[in-house]
């Protein structure tokens, strides 16, 4: 009971001072309609392409939502110190660093759907599978914020984490198999990405929306949540041997 | 019951090494609940190294501890829950109002809604903050930071508390303020690790007093027993106008069973065992050509008894006191 009055004030705090900020929603909103722009104007396709591009814009709305954010909100609060408050606080680092993660997945998931709900003002989206896409964007929500703490609790600066995620950022998005599939990369590009969780959640987009899939629709969803423990676990153990010195 | 029985924090050979600096080099001590207990020492000696081991923010390379009874030497977990830290500085968020930082902090304990706000407004009420409550606190003036950190430090109302130098940087009525509050949480109960550079500010608060420089605690002991053997001792210190120095074999041949410190600033320090006069000495010291512009008597303060067991002249400590409303004479 106490641990969850911590978890919860913890959240909603970072949703008051970090995510419900003007710029933060405008930029949110923003992103995913300049990418639906850019892509039409460069493929010059018809609405009736939208759902081809749609799992890419969810995932990159995701991912752009999640990752910047959350360098900031944890590697910003180490810097000022305000964060031994939270190392202080009787809760496990779990619980702790699961409340300030909760933030960024939610935030994830609802930048996620402003790129679907556009779509589905513009065009038929009664082919999506609905029971899939809701849990992959979620669970890609959560893999890419863990992918974010991991980045933020490996570096000491806020512009190290900046610069960092980026370093990850970009080329995850064009080795994912989101823009092309991961079979037309070289071969020796492939392990790489086979080893990016948004791979995989590439995958479970491709099949929700357009029931195109390379790989099993289970094994997808049982790597990724595998990429979501170890991340995690990776990241509270770098907390705990190099922050608590 | 012994006193180890009743010790709430235990703490035996903790070690700590930053690099090559040794910041804790072996340091033992108990303190007993309801304790208020006090770290003196210079810049650098490991005081605050000591308060983030015993709260769980830094790891000790060796020693162990126990808080409230349980081991706490792997993790301070499962202790946190009994304690409260104002740390050296001030570091609620700044985005936040004086209010809903409280707030915040009474949360991570675990108080309810009604209770954190309840006694949020009470505290900003005790410390003079009710004004600012709704102020963000990145806009707050140091002292009021650092009035806002102490009152986060106690919000859930811990069993032992830990102050690392509370009243630096505040104003004279500030500090007292602090130091009336630190004496009446003491005197509800509450178990006080103090850290301070302070020296009568350790002096007027504590009940125990350790020294600890250079990572090693010199000496630790009752603020009574530390002054047991000063208070023997009759003290006189003689301002005169000028250089003095060339006097003292002169002096101490005149005056046998006394003894004299001359310091920098023209300043005699005139020790012994029985009562001193000032009659004599000035007599004397105006015969030789000196002219003395005051002699009085000094009370015999821990200062003489930390100068005397670190070798640290307490210049460099007496130099912050003044900014703290230290420098009043008690
Ligand atoms: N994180 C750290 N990294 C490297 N050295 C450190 C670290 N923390 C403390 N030290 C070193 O350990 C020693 C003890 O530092 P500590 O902060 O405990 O002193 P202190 O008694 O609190 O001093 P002050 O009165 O200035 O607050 C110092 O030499 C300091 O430089
Ligand atoms: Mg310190």
């Amino acid at each position: 009971m106490k641990a969850w009055i911590a978890f919860w004030n913890i959240l909603l705090k970072d949703m008051r001072s970090y995510y419900l900020k003007p710029p933060n929603i405008s930029w949110g909103l923003l992103f995913p309609l300049v990418w639906i722009t850019m892509f039409f104007i460069r493929s010059g396709l018809g609405m009736e392409s939208l759902p081809k591009l749609l799992p890419g814009l969810v995932a990159l709305s995701i991912l752009f939502g999640t990752t910047s954010v959350l360098s900031v909100t944890v590697t910003f609060e180490k810097k000022g110190r305000s964060f031994e408050r939270l190392l202080l606080a009787p809760i496990s680092l779990e619980v702790l660093m699961l409340a300030k993660t909760s933030g960024a997945i939610l935030f994830g998931t609802i930048n996620a759907f402003v790129p679907i709900f556009v779509a589905m003002l513009l065009t038929d989206l009664s082919a999506v599978n609905w029971a899939i896409l809701v849990p992959a964007t979620i669970l890609i929500a959560i893999s890419s914020t863990f992918l974010g703490l991991f980045i933020a609790v490996s570096v000491k600066e806020v512009f190290e984490a900046q610069t960092f995620s980026n370093f990850f950022r970009f080329p995850m998005i064009f080795l994912c198999g989101l823009f092309f599939p991961v079979k037309q990369l070289p071969i020796w590009l492939r392990p790489v990405s086979y080893m990016l969780p948004l791979t995989y959640g590439a995958d479970i987009l491709h099949t929700s929306i357009n029931q195109t899939s390379h790989m099993p629709l289970l094994l997808n969803f049982s790597l990724l949540t595998l990429f979501c423990a170890a991340l995690f676990t990776f990241s509270l153990r770098n907390i705990r041997n190099k922050w608590i010195i | 019951m012994t006193k180890e029985q009743n010790a709430i924090i235990e703490v035996k050979g903790l070690a700590k090494s930053f690099d090559k600096t040794i910041a804790l080099d072996g340091i033992s001590f108990s303190i007993q609940s309801g304790e208020l207990f006090g770290f003196l020492g210079p810049n650098g000696a490991g005081k605050t190294t000591t308060i983030n081991i015993l709260t769980g923010l830094v790891r000790p390379d060796a020693g162990i501890f126990q808080i409230g009874g349980i081991d706490c030497t792997k993790n301070v977990q499962s202790a946190q829950h009994l304690i409260g830290v104002v740390p050296d500085e001030s570091n609620l968020y700044p985005e936040l109002t004086g209010f809903n930082n409280l707030c915040f902090c009474g949360a991570l304990y675990g108080l309810t809604k009604q209770e954190r706000q309840n006694k949020a407004r009470k505290l900003l009420d005790t410390f003079g903050l009710s004004e600012a409550a709704s102020r963000k606190f990145g806009g707050y003036s140091k002292g009021m930071k650092r009035k806002l950190t102490i009152a986060a430090g106690i919000i859930h109302s811990p069993r032992i508390l830990f102050l690392d130098e509370p009243t630096t940087g505040l104003d004279v009525a500030s500090a007292r303020q602090v130091r009336q509050l630190i004496a009446d949480l003491h005197k509800a109960g509450t178990t006080i690790f103090l850290t301070t550079h302070y020296i009568e500010e350790a002096e007027r608060l504590c009940e125990r007093i350790a020294f600890i420089v250079s990572g090693r605690i010199v000496k630790i002991d009752s603020v009574e027993h530390l002054l047991e053997p000063f208070q023997r001792k009759q003290a006189m210190q003689i301002a005169c106008i000028k250089d003095t120095s060339f006097i003292q074999p002169k002096l101490s041949e005149t005056f046998p069973d006394m003894s004299f410190i001359f310091s920098k600033n023209n300043m005699i320090r005139v020790e012994a065992d029985k009562p001193v006069f000032a009659g004599a000495i000035v007599r004397f010291l105006e015969e030789q050509g000196i002219d003395v512009s005051e002699a009085r008597r000094i009370r015999p303060s821990l200062e003489d008894v930390f100068v005397q067991v670190t070798g640290i002249e307490s210049d460099a400590l007496r130099k912050e006191k003044e900014k703290s409303g230290m420098g009043g004479k008690s």
